[in-house]
């Protein structure tokens, strides 16, 4: 077993047990925990994928900007443990299962695809770095670059709007 | 089992298998902060999957494409804790099911 399958599985059974664990714990700060671990997990993920640069940036990202968002609002409300439905809890367990039911069963699929790429593209290391991502970002993508510091910009006065409290 | 090197169909497989997770919670959980996480890690697997198709295809493309979808997500994670402060401000709740306002 070479060092990327061990790696692999390593990261991979971790990412699925913590994404249980989020969607499972009752005690929201205890799920946000288990998505702190997941989004590390992602970025041993792409590692192995010689993603290094998006690897980097998801932790910044996720783990260091979004999940400290994410606990302040939780901190800031006080919650308490979630107590489950009493009615309608089926048909929302019915609803979950159903769905469940319905992505395994594209699960099946992929597992009876002909394997196509068996490795990892020669270039894979020379894609994954700051440099090809950087060149690709302000040549090609530089349009969208852009749009995306303008949705960035709408979505902060958007938040602060929506957040302020009403003064006078 | 001997592997030298893990297959494009097993980090897809992987990919999906969060994705239907996150779905799950979506579903089934009351709390709008989880529901919340839940969307943020349905978008992970399929950065997931955008990475391992670009490093499996060498194509730089889908990685410029997780850019962009971790840049969307930042803004949703900004306005949807808005609304939900916002919404906890008004209803006191932060239960999905227990807000109807919208339910005439």
């Amino acid at each position: 077993m070479s060092l990327q399958v061990a790696l692999f599985f390593l990261f991979g059974i971790g990412a699925i047990a913590s994404a249980i664990g989020t969607i499972t714990r009752r005690n929201p700060v205890a799920a946000a925990v288990n998505l702190i671990v997941h989004f590390f997990m992602l970025a041993g993920l792409y590692l192995t994928l010689q993603a290094q640069f998006l690897a980097i940036l998801q932790i910044l990202v996720y783990a260091g900007a979004i999940m400290v968002l994410v606990v302040f609002v939780i901190m800031l409300l006080n919650l308490g443990n979630e107590e489950a439905l009493r009615e309608q809890f089926t048909m929302r367990k019915v609803l979950g299962a159903a769905i469940a039911a319905i992505f395994m069963l594209q699960l099946g699929v992929l597992f009876n695809a002909s394997p196509s790429q068996r490795y990892l593209s020669p270039n894979a290391a020379s894609l994954g770095t700051a440099e090809s991502i950087g060149q690709a970002l302000f040549t090609t993508y530089l349009f969208p670059f852009e749009a995306i510091s303008l949705l960035l910009l709408a979505a902060l006065v958007g938040a602060i709007i929506l957040a302020k409290r009403k003064v006078e | 089992m001997n592997l030298q090197a893990i297959p494009f169909e097993w980090y897809l497989i992987l990919a999906a298998v969060l994705f239907t997770i996150g779905a799950v919670g979506v579903v089934t959980r009351r709390n709008a902060i989880v529901v919340f996480m839940a969307i943020e890690m349905m978008l992970n697997s399929v950065n997931l999957a955008f990475i391992s198709a670009a490093q499996f295809l060498g194509d730089i493309n889908g990685q410029l494409f997780v850019l962009f979808v971790m840049a969307v997500a930042a803004g949703e994670a900004a306005v949807g804790l808005a609304i939900v402060l916002a919404l906890f401000r008004n209803k006191r709740t932060v239960y999905v099911d227990e807000v109807n306002v919208l339910k005439w």
